[in-house]
């Protein structure tokens, strides 16, 4: 009885779900992708539904998985930080898809250090070095004699893919390096491991973890903006076609005062 | 048949109760067919079951299969360079397959020996009440979600590990090798003494050895916590962090099963045993664990089943880097296992990024069900040969 009890019940679970769904995809916005733009899909998707009503959903599974529901169909915008590879674009176009990238800000690439990590500077070559596994202890980074910790994202992160442009230059990051799922993650290890290195968006720093100037720039809204500082990117909201109606109101809202004014907010740099 | 016949020969002599019988035949009938359909639609659901079984198998083996004919079987077993979105990728699993190995070897380590002897406990040691508290307490173990567990793996017990790893690892040390090295020492001056003749030499002799022995035990375990207490642990997302978190969710596994073995033993054996003038202990080890060794057998397994395919938390916790330590048994050094892999890579991978990288995974799963489907095969058939045993055949 138990047992018919718990299969009634899944059974009603995914009968529920299947319509909710259904719901959605019929009447509100479905987005789907990086993590790194997911605070301001979220934070658009709370501004949006409270002014036109429309229900919004953001899921963050990585700028790879976004840009493979874009082309399954099973979400409106896709949130990438990185752009979308010629497969990626081969693959929409085989499906009737015509994906069309969006800009919504920009954002930097922050390298953090633990807090009580005296290095305040690397070159682009010694980041290099450190991912490659060729320094290994901050000794060789003119820091203290301790193992260098490498923190980096898993592959389908389209910050991965933008540091290992930026920086690796076609070098394979060391085997022993840790991998973690998301930013958030990235930070959170980075600030409890005395010896870690990682890279996160703008987006993402607080006093939990130390900036590291890159080639003497420091990171900021002002470098970024100014091209002095390299590790930067722009970050995408993908769609299919150029969109109408709310989907096309909501990838818009970078322009508007508002929308700048979230990005602002979240530690991003307005492009506009 | 021989019933049947002779209901009818009675039908046949006694014509009062012939329509009486033609009504229970009637009935009869209609039994039968209501059992048959009964015994039908059990063994369909039954076969259902199998059948979902079969399909898994060969749903996993045919996206796995274009693999290994794109890739071929030397670099997946024998080297550990994984770097699948690089071009050209790169797909050494060994690394991968291995990190897998030493979490499920590292959880067994320590949740087999803790789920046998707290199951042991519960069901020969403690009194009835104190069980019935206890044992679902540890049954809960199971009902934490698994995120949960990485979740507290990650925020809670990585910076413990790097902050005071040292000392953690020397308490641990110290708490587990102190009453094992007690015995033995009890043991190994028993074993010495006992060829002596004289009953007072042996009593002399006997603590004269015991200190002795127990000298070194307290100096192995001064030295090594020591030693262990010097250590410094660089990243807390290791194999070691996995392992513990994962013989806990092992854990209650293996405590439920093994410790229903026992129980299954019954009071005649175990009465039967302290009637010889056995022991308590005497008794347990003798007599009760010999009797439920199949039944715990198939606790461990389905115990070490349940770390090998455990996925959040590996995910979350062991720090994912694909390469094997160094050296091979450093459970402080960071793994990548097949379950984090799959979940991790399953994003980017589609036939989109490259069919191949999308097919390594689906191999990487087959081996998973292989191994499971090896062990708990070797389980069945170690049950069977017991039970035969057992029986006295």
């Amino acid at each position: 009885m138990r047992k018919l009890g718990a299969v009634l019940t899944s059974m009603a679970i995914m009968a529920m779900t299947v319509v909710g769904n259904a719901g959605a995809a019929t009447k509100g916005i479905v987005i789907d992708g990086s993590t790194t733009v997911g605070p301001i899909a979220k934070s658009f998707a709370a501004y949006f539904m409270k002014k036109y009503k429309v229900p919004v959903t953001v899921s963050e599974s990585g700028s790879g998985n976004g840009a493979k529901s874009l082309i399954n169909g099973s979400c409106d915008i896709a949130d990438m930080s990185r752009s979308m590879k010629p497969q990626e674009i081969a693959a929409a176009r085989a499906r009737r898809i015509n994906p069309v990238a969006n800009v919504v800000a920009l954002d930097g690439l922050a390298m953090i250090v633990h807090p009580s990590n005296p290095v305040r500077n690397l070159t682009a070559a010694q980041i290099g070095d450190i991912f490659s596994g060729r320094v290994n202890n901050w000794r060789q980074v003119g820091g203290p004699n301790f193992p260098i910790v490498v923190i980096q994202r898993e592959s389908n992160s389209g910050t991965q893919e933008t540091f290992k442009d930026l920086v690796m230059k076609g070098r394979q990051v060391v085997r022993n390096a840790e991998t973690q799922a998301s930013n958030g993650a990235v930070k959170n290890r980075v600030s409890q491991t005395r010896g870690a290195i990682g890279f996160v968006g703008f987006g993402y720093l607080d006093a939990s973890v130390k900036k590291v100037a890159v080639n003497g720039v420091f990171p900021s809204a002002a470098t970024v903006k100014n091209k002095s500082y390299k590790l930067a990117r722009e970050l995408y909201m993908y769609t299919n076609g150029r969109p109408a109606g709310m989907v096309g109101k909501f990838v818009d809202l970078p322009k508007t005062p508002d929308g700048k004014r979230i990005i602002r907010e979240l530690g991003y740099i307005s492009r506009y | 048949m021989q019933n049947s016949s002779g209901m009818s020969d009675d039908g046949a002599s006694k014509q009062g109760r012939s329509s009486v019988f033609i009504v229970s035949a009637r009935k009869r009938k209609l039994q039968k067919i209501s059992q048959k359909s009964g015994e039908a639609t059990l063994f369909l659901i039954a076969s259902f079951v199998a059948i979902v079984v079969l399909f898994i198998f060969w749903f996993v083996a045919r996206d796995a299969v274009p693999f290994f004919r794109l890739q071929g079987f030397q670099e997946f077993f024998t080297s550990s360079g994984w770097y699948p979105a690089d071009d050209p990728p790169r797909f050494g699993a060994l690394a991968i397959i291995y990190g897998s190995l030493m979490v499920t070897v590292g959880s067994a380590l320590i949740a087999v020996p803790m789920g046998i002897i707290a199951s042991i406990c519960l069901s020969d040691v403690l009194p009835f009440t104190v069980r019935q508290y206890v044992k679902p307490v540890i049954e809960m173990l199971a009902a934490i979600p698994s995120v949960a567990y990485g979740f507290f793996a990650l925020v809670v017990f990585a910076p413990l590990l790097q902050n005071s790893g040292g000392p953690i690892l020397m308490w641990a040390w110290w708490i587990i090798a102190a009453p094992f090295l007690l015995l033995l020492v009890i043991v190994v001056s028993d074993l010495l003494t006992a060829p002596l003749a004289k009953e007072s030499m042996k009593k002399t002799a006997h603590i004269g050895v015991g200190m002795l022995f127990g000298a070194v035990a307290l100096v192995l375990l001064y030295f090594v916590g020591n030693q262990l207490h010097g250590l410094e642990i660089m990243s807390g997302t290791n194999a070691l962090n996995v392992s513990i978190i994962l013989s806990f969710m092992a854990l209650p596994t293996i405590v439920s099963v093994s410790e229903d073995a026992l129980q299954a033993v019954g009071r005649e054996l175990r009465e039967g045993s302290y009637a010889l003038g056995a022991t308590r202990a005497e008794t347990i080890v003798k007599t009760v664990l010999p009797a439920a060794s199949s039944g715990i057998l198939a606790a461990v397994i389905l115990g070490i089943m349940r770390a090998l395919g455990e996925t959040m938390v590996v995910w979350m916790a062991s720090g994912n880097s694909s390469h094997i330590p160094d050296p091979f048994f450093n459970y402080l050094d960071s793994v990548r296992t097949l379950t984090a892999t799959i979940a991790g890579d399953m994003g980017e991978a589609d036939q989109v990024t490259g069919s191949a990288r999308f097919h390594v995974l689906f191999a990487m799963g087959l081996i998973l069900l292989v191994v499971s489907f090896v062990s708990n095969l070797i389980s069945e058939r170690i049950v069977v040969r017991q039970r035969k045993i057992l029986s006295g055949q």
